[in-house]
């Protein structure tokens, strides 16, 4: 093993390499202190990886980490998840744009986290083993729960992927002149060694070493904006309000949300998106019991609640910083649109900033952890996605008396397959309007595997046939009227005007599982009901107090 | 567990206390955590120009301390909950544990 991890290694150098010859045909010049760290990354997380390989021997071990992961450890992980790219650089993006209303966002992305702490991770460490249906399951009937749950998990997870991958290959393109099928591969064969061979222990770590890295930049930033401004916020935002073109309008809430339904629909998406989210959910069972499970919420709040008022900052310094900066206005395109575009668009705001706060050397910097971060967080997503394929549907569906290490095996297989899928999509997708792909993966999330694991914890009435249905038609609706709505009917398919005028199906579509959930639970007066109902007592026992919960393993 | 265990915690006083008290505790931190959200999204959807009001003389406006306060009780209402729930709740948790046996 540790042969074919150095070879990994000095393939992935010579990809490098390779891009690097070529970089004179991408946007950006070479970026050799960008590449050295990102090169370290690796290596460090490659020397890990081996280390967890030796550790991970069983299932459990692979799905779960052994379960011995520590609370701190595992708030810092699922921080480490929750901030991806996607969130360091879109946010940052956004108030360098709208100021105000990028915060708003953030604070729908937070939200969600308290209420996941109140409601759902005691009962979900207490019932579940490997994955969320583990839970959804627990009572009901294998096969169908499993089926709907794993075929939830895995659209998730993919849609997720392809925002991720199409993400990496533009980042570094665009940072590391690197050609764009070449990141997405090397994304994409790093994420598989990752997964295969290290499992959840590994995957833990790298997004663990990977929060350290883009928490401790940030907050270099941060503090450097601020004390250009003899740490003033006022002064901060009164240049900020100077220099932008919307002037005192960035300091309040503009058009981003505008009508109530969009907003409450909005709120919901990001409240119990987050709580359906396959590879968020399977990082509670990667510690030993519900206590440590508490704990993980509490720092994973704090942390990504501290990043957000980071992220707000570096927008700001970004306005005061880059916009306007001739060092980083993009020419080309000023001489058609006009204005003052930079290089790149308003997601390189933050990678700019560095530039401007940390020279070179801190460019390199930002730019090697943003890209860690896309390989951790897509870790995260294979290894759920592949959890999804050989715990649920392989060893509780299609062979249910399939040994351990059959499973193992299917479960690698499907690491692998998954890996390769990201990358087949990553590149299908590049020139693709993917702007809606994470939208209709938080509604997905909301809407279909959120109410159906919502309702088997908390009522006891649900039924198999119930929480069947009504999940499907949960997912059913989310996408239909992702398809129908503004973003993808008239964006994409250019359509003049959208059937469903809203961006944000959630209010609609949580709606409809929750309410067709309950109809066909209490309508359902099967004997498979009864019983049903009667095991929710013991459930219910189990996810309050513990009796009988999986433990941590002794090594 | 054995139904007769299951009967056995279900009538055990410090069982329903664990579950009535953790319950009305766990649900009146998401109410107070929903209301503050939604009160903030409403805000923005109806009166979007109160969140812009100014503080003082400079361009500050009440918007960005709201927000930044929201991130913030965010996080104490997670260090509360996980407080009692580790403490008074496990013991609870326990002790019904110890008497099964």
């Amino acid at each position: 093993m540790n042969r074919i991890l150095w070879t990994a290694l000095l393939l992935s150098a010579g990809l490098f390499a390779a891009g690097a010859l070529e970089g004179e045909v991408a946007k950006q010049p070479l970026n050799v202190s960008a590449i050295v760290m990102f090169l370290l990354f690796v290596g460090g997380t490659l020397g890990i990886t081996y280390w967890a390989a030796k550790r991970t021997k069983t299932a459990k071990d692979f799905y779960t980490a052994g379960g011995g992961i520590t609370g701190f450890q595992n708030g810092m992980a699922i921080a480490g998840d929750y901030m991806s790219a996607a969130s360091f650089l879109g946010i940052s993006g956004l108030v360098y744009l709208a100021g105000f209303d990028g915060l708003i966002y953030s604070i729908g992305f937070l939200v969600g986290w308290p209420i996941i702490l109140f409601l759902v991770s005691e009962r979900l460490r207490n019932l579940g083993k490997y994955t969320f249906a583990d839970v959804a399951a627990y009572r009901l009937k294998q096969t169908p729960i499993r089926t709907l749950a794993a075929f939830g998990s895995i659209a998730t997870v993919i849609l997720y992927l392809i925002a991720q991958m199409v993400g990496s290959g533009k980042l570094i393109q665009l940072l590391f002149g690197l050609p764009y099928e070449y990141a997405v591969i090397l994304v994409g064969a790093l994420m598989i060694l990752y997964v295969t061979f290290g499992g959840m222990l590994a995957t833990t770590w790298v997004q663990i070493i990977k929060a350290i890295l883009l928490l401790s930049g940030a907050t270099f930033m941060a503090v450097a904006v601020l004390s250009h401004y003899g740490f003033s916020p006022e002064a901060l935002f009164a240049k900020a309000v100077e220099v932008h073109e919307k002037g005192e309008a960035i300091m309040a809430p503009g058009g981003l949300v505008s009508d109530p339904i969009s907003a409450i629909s909005l709120g919901i998406a990001l409240m119990f998106g987050t709580a359906g989210l396959p590879h968020i959910l399977m990082r509670f069972f990667t510690v030993a019991d519900a206590k440590e499970a508490r704990k993980s919420v509490f720092y994973a709040t704090g942390f990504i609640g501290y990043f957000y008022i980071l992220t707000f900052i570096i927008g700001f310094g970004a306005i005061v910083m880059v916009l306007n900066n001739p060092q980083y206005l993009d020419v080309a395109k000023q001489a058609i649109e006009g204005g003052s575009p930079i290089i790149g668009d308003k997601n390189m705001a933050a990678i700019h900033l560095s530039h401007a706060v940390g020279g070179n050397f801190f460019l390199g910097f930002i730019s090697a952890v943003a890209f860690a971060t896309i390989l951790a967080v897509v870790s995260g997503l294979t290894l759920a996605g592949a959890s999804a394929v050989s715990h649920d549907l392989y060893a509780n569906v299609f062979n249910k008396n399939a040994t351990e290490a059959q499973e193992m095996k299917i479960s690698k297989i499907s690491t692998i397959a998954l890996g390769i899928v990201a990358i087949f999509l990553g590149i299908a997708f590049e020139e693709q309007n993917i702007a809606f792909v994470v939208g209709l993966a938080f509604a997905i999330a909301a809407s279909a595997n959120f109410p159906v694991l919502f309702l088997s914890m908390f009522w006891k009435k649900l039924t198999t046939r119930g929480a069947t249905i009504g999940g499907s038609l949960g997912l059913a609706t989310a996408v239909v009227l992702v398809v129908l709505g503004p973003i993808v009917w008239v964006d994409i398919l250019g359509n003049a005007e959208a059937v469903f005028p809203y961006k944000y199906p959630a209010l609609f579509s949580v709606t409809v599982a929750f309410v067709a959930i309950w109809f066909f639970s209490v309508t359902d007066k099967s004997q498979t009901a009864k019983d049903e109902i009667e095991a929710f007592d013991a459930q219910d026992i189990r996810s309050q107090t513990g009796i009988g919960a999986e433990g941590a393993s002794a090594h | 567990m054995t139904q007769e265990q299951v009967e056995q915690v279900k009538n055990n006083p410090k069982y329903q206390e664990l579950v009535s008290k953790r319950s009305a505790f766990a649900w009146m931190l998401s109410i107070i955590m929903l209301v503050i959200y939604y009160a903030f999204i409403m805000l923005i959807a109806f009166k979007p120009e109160l969140l812009g009001m100014k503080t003082g003389e400079g361009v500050m406006t009440i918007g960005i301390p709201i927000g930044i306060a929201i991130i913030v009780i965010s996080f104490v209402l997670t260090g509360i909950y996980a407080r009692r729930a580790n403490g008074e709740f496990d013991a609870l948790s326990q002790q019904i544990k110890d008497e099964l046996r």
